[in-house]
């Protein structure tokens, strides 16, 4: 597929998404902005995982201090909302900055699990700082101004800012830096070998990817008007990856996708049954077992088996 | 398991269409009425959440689903124990389930999510279960209303009351999960403890879900106080009367608790350790009120175990709607007119046993009852009442404006005086 | 002086139960580099296996047996023919396991429900222990005995027999043993069963003075990561080196700073991944 086919394709699902308020107004249209929110999230977690191969379990909390930030700071202390959402991404990409300096070192399971318990301290302090972050109660209050407090408003300006989100972290990792990320995870010791300073790689890749978290984090803040643990805590890392996944880990759309595809079948299953939980669970499952590499990445497989036999 | 959506063949559609005036307002008087219903059916409070789904739903299976000529559909939400998914669901159930009013949710940061929620569009929201003080006092919301619910301090002041001037106590000891519900509970208690004379030797917080009790316990036998008030809910509630009863302190020291300790959802999976402990609250499974009575034998007969807090609330709550949705003849759409009803309600022949009405801040007045877990003929443990107060609002003896000045519960702000 | 005796013994003896779990896990682990993140839940529902054997036949024994038995058989299932489909791919089995905890959480739940239970015990071992002004509970020596009991077992399975020896082979070079022509796929669901089987009965065990209730295996789950990263994976010794210090750290955290006791464990065990990822006792591969 060349460039400009891939251009046009992507343009032509950003008008196609920016009818949505018109094809299905009031709820659904909410709907498709969280969709957005976590498709972004997705995707942040993405850089890490699938482009740097570092498999990271604390993008929710990441995501989560940047919500909070913004709460607190137009709740609380009572500033504008754009400075806001500037201060939580600053707070969420020193976080992953944080986080990247403990774990550029390690990988795989172990990275897995580092970033998992830096996740949990994150959410311990959520939880007990109660002073400043209301403990289980949380933060709420909202935040949109006029401009913004229609669905349909909220959501237009969420596509705008997902799609120049989207597109900057395309040109990240199609830029040399982003392939040197990708050349780590294929091999990393070829990497050292040819002098690339490996840790630095992965500090900078954490931190832009924390960066993009962040930024959806600061959405989030705006949509929910309402923070409490539960946004930070380790579910939320989870469902993020799980969304990386099952769209397609290393192709960076797969998040839209796999965000779209999570938050739809939870809103069907929940119209049946009780039992998400085990949905979610048995998604997992059936993910790992049968397509790994996500919906997009065996789409990718297919097409480029179709490309060899031709 | 529960079925979410229940819809009823309905015929009084004709019926509610001929009604003259707005043909719009007449149709939409015509449709059922739809009740959104909040509960944490996963999670860790998940028994209660589930209890609660089945005790609104035994009101309206028992009583029929329908008043005042309309058809009451009912759609059940899982809230998992958790605020974000509380405010998730409360908004799927008004923006895309177009319900008429919002019942339930457990936790206090639940409701205090979905309470913030509803104060932007002005949906009503009813919470028999939530307790968090200030949705009835400092921070109350015109259509948050408290029907068939309590406010965390006001069952624990007449216990304090009855222990000091029935049992001759004079020194006590709280301890308490550490968070605004036990803050609200023990702050209510040690007040009034401490205003009529009494002593607080010291009050012990601990995180929820506290696997071990015996630091505690330890220094509550080196303090010797006359009584011990333990604010404990599920689990750990569990797990304190049972160390209590495991480490020798039972039979030793009195033990009385907030109501949610010796509730039916924690004593009922427990044998003979909880004998004994004294609680307060403004229903009681064994009392002998013939409306509790029947109730509790319907119940046991539905559910094979005797109803909890969620049960009597949730089943007293449906009750209360059924009142005010007769009382406008079933116009819940006309919401100012709809709520001012909910608050005149008086509740006559409810499960709690005598008539319940609401103050002027949206919360129930009730007859509280001092109970006591006794055994049962069958071999089952159920509180069982000693004395009756009556009257006791959430402000007990206070002047309201008076009260509402002195800071919330806390912490750090527990109303000891001297 | 008895609080501090007290509280000792609370440590020791909750070391005890998270041994008993922790050691299943860091065999699991040790041998065939899977972080089971199931364990948790293979622990909640050995123990209401327990509890519902235990109730109705009146005997704990049994209970415990059942749950050891169930769960072994549910650990032969999952490495049979769940994780077998992803064999090799570390982060694909921890993810998956992920899925089966999930699952089997809300499973519970749908089967036993949503009420805190707890596991009955017999009457000889009810109430408590009067020693010189301290008054224990008598279930929780119990609970001890069983820990030291379990300890010995293993240590001698891992170093008097063929299987251990396999075993801990396997730990150091897995690929080695395969090659000199062992049979590593028995060895590894051996393993996986008896790692299962001692979250069963940890499970049982634990069901009955920590009770349970539905968050009880994410709960437990984090215990033993945490016992296991700091005590390193694949040894033993590791493990009940690392029970007694996440143990100890959890109770006097709940008499020192009780609002951060949770969170306490996660320090260490973030600062070991990041500066020394095998642990005390670990070897590298």
């Amino acid at each position: 597929m060349s460039a400009s086919t891939k251009l046009g394709l992507a343009l032509a699902l950003v008008v196609l998404l920016a009818l949505v308020p018109f094809l299905a107004p009031g709820y659904p249209t909410t709907i498709a902005t969280e969709v957005l929110i976590f498709a972004t999230l997705a995707m942040s977690i993405d850089i890490l995982a699938g482009f740097a191969g570092r498999t990271p379990l604390c993008h929710g909390a990441i995501f989560g201090v940047s919500t909070y930030v913004v709460l607190y700071y137009v709740t609380v202390a009572n500033g504008n909302p754009w400075i806001g959402v500037v201060l939580g991404v600053i707070a969420a990409t020193l976080t992953a900055m944080i986080f990247a300096l403990l774990a550029v070192r390690t990988s795989g399971v172990y990275f897995l699990l580092l970033t998992l318990a830096l996740g949990m301290i994150v959410w311990g302090i959520c939880l007990r700082w109660t002073s400043v972050t209301g403990g289980e109660n949380g933060i709420r209050g909202s935040i949109r101004p006029g401009w913004l407090s229609q669905p349909a408003q909220l959501y237009w300006f969420t596509l705008g800012a997902t799609t120049a989100m989207t597109l900057a972290m395309w040109r990240f990792v199609r830029s040399p830096f982003g392939l040197s990320l990708a050349g780590i995870r294929e091999s990393e010791t070829r990497m050292r070998a040819l002098g690339y300073d490996v840790p630095l790689h992965l500090f900078i890749g954490f931190s832009v990817s924390g960066f993009f978290a962040g930024l959806a984090g600061a959405l989030y803040a705006f949509f929910n008007s309402f923070v409490s643990p539960s946004t930070v805590a380790l579910g939320q890392s989870v469902e993020g990856l799980l969304m990386a996944i099952v769209g397609g880990i290393g192709t960076l759309f797969g998040g839209l996708l796999g965000a779209a595809i999570i938050i739809a079948l939870e809103n069907l299953v929940s119209a049946y049954t009780e039992r998400w939980l085990m949905a979610l669970g048995l998604l997992f499952i059936l993910t790992m077992i049968f397509a790994p590499t996500g919906l997009l990445g065996r789409i990718n497989t297919l097409v480029a088996r179709r490309g060899k036999r031709k | 398991m529960d079925r979410r959506n229940f819809i009823k063949a309905t015929g009084t559609a004709a019926i509610a269409a001929s009604a003259p005036a707005y043909m719009t307002l007449a149709r939409a008087q015509a449709g059922p009425i739809k009740i959104g219903v909040l509960a944490p059916l996963t999670g860790v409070v998940a028994s209660g959440g589930k209890e609660m789904v089945e005790a609104f739903n035994f009101y309206w299976d028992t009583n029929g689903k329908k008043v005042a000529g309309r058809e009451v559909q009912l759609t059940v939400e899982d809230d998992a124990s958790n605020p974000d998914t509380a405010l998730q669901k409360a908004r799927r159930l008004v923006e895309q389930g177009n319900v008429h009013m919002l019942i339930g949710d457990l936790l206090a940061n639940t409701g205090l999510a979905v309470a913030e929620y509803v104060k932007g569009n002005g949906t009503p929201y009813f919470i028999p279960i939530i307790a968090a003080d200030d949705l009835t006092q400092r921070k109350r919301i015109p259509n948050v209303v408290r029907i068939a619910g309590y406010a965390a301090s006001q069952n624990p002041r007449p216990l304090a009351d009855w222990l000091y001037r029935k049992k001759g106590i004079r020194k006590v000891v709280t301890v308490s999960q550490d968070y605004t519900f036990g803050h609200e509970q023990c702050g209510g208690f040690v007040q009034v403890f401490t205003e009529l004379g009494g002593k607080v030797l010291a009050q012990y917080w601990h995180p929820l879900n506290t696997q071990d009790f015996s630091p505690y316990l330890a220094q509550i036998q080196d303090a010797k106080p006359d009584i011990v008030y333990a604010m404990e809910t599920g689990a750990d509630g569990n797990r304190f009367i049972q160390q209590w009863a495991n480490f020798g302190l039972k039979g030793k020291i009195p033990l009385s608790g907030s109501m949610n300790l010796t509730d039916q959802s924690i004593i009922r999976t427990l044998g003979g350790e909880a004998e004994g402990i004294l609680s307060a609250a403004h229903f009681c499974e064994g009392a002998d009120a013939p409306a509790t009575k029947k109730f509790v034998a319907d119940y046991e007969k539905a559910f094979n175990h005797l109803p909890s807090l969620y049960g009597f609330s949730m089943y007293s709550g449906g009750m209360w709607l059924a009142e005010a949705i007769k009382a406008v003849n079933g116009k819940v759409e006309d919401r100012p007119a709809f709520l001012a009803a909910v608050r005149k309600v008086v509740l006559n022949d409810s499960p709690l046993g005598r008539p319940v009405r609401l103050d002027d801040y949206g919360e129930p007045i009730y007859d509280v009852y001092i109970r006591e877990v006794k055994k049962r003929a069958d071999g089952k443990y159920w509180n069982v009442p000693l004395e009756v107060y009556p009257n006791v609002s959430q402000f007990w003896h206070y002047n309201p404006e008076e009260y509402m000045k002195q800071p919330p519960y806390s912490r750090t702000f527990q109303g000891i005086k001297g | 002086m008895t609080l501090a005796v007290v509280q000792a013994l609370n440590g020791v003896t909750f070391a005890a139960l998270l041994f008993l779990v922790a050691s299943g896990f860091t065999l699991i682990f040790g041998l065939m580099r899977i972080v089971n993140l199931a364990h948790g839940a293979l622990y909640l529902l050995g123990g209401y296996i327990a509890l519902t054997v235990a109730s109705k036949s009146a005997s704990f024994a049994l209970g415990i047996g059942a749950a050891a038995a169930a769960i072994a058989f549910a650990g032969f299932l999952i490495d049979r023919f769940l994780l077998g489909f992803v064999k090799g791919f570390e982060l694909r089995q921890v993810l998956l396991t992920l899925g089966i905890a999930l699952f089997m959480n809300d499973l519970a739940l749908v089967i036993w429900g949503g009420d805190t239970f707890t596991v009955p015990i017999p009457d000889a071992m009810r109430g408590a222990f009067s020693i010189g002004g301290i008054t224990y509970p008598r279930y929780r020596f119990f609970v001890l005995a069983v820990g030291i009991v379990v300890f010995v077992l293993l240590w001698l399975l891992l170093n008097r027999t063929r299987l251990g020896a396999l075993i801990r082979a396997g730990v150091d070079d897995a690929e080695t043993v395969e090659a000199i022509g062992i049979d590593i796929k028995r060895v590894f669901v051996y393993t996986f069963m008896l790692g299962a089987a001692l979250a069963g009965i940890g499970g049982a065990l634990g069901g009955a003075f920590l009770s349970l209730y539905p968050t009880a295996d994410s709960e437990i789950l984090v215990f033993s990561l945490a016992v296991v990263i700091i005590g390193g994976r694949g040894s033993l010794a590791g493990a009940a080196v690392g029970s007694l210090f996440v143990a100890l750290l959890a109770t006097y955290g709940q008499v020192w700073f009780p609002e951060l006791a949770y969170f306490v464990i996660f320090g260490p065990m973030a600062l070991l991944l990041a500066f020394r990822p095998l642990g005390l006792f670990g070897r590298a591969a």
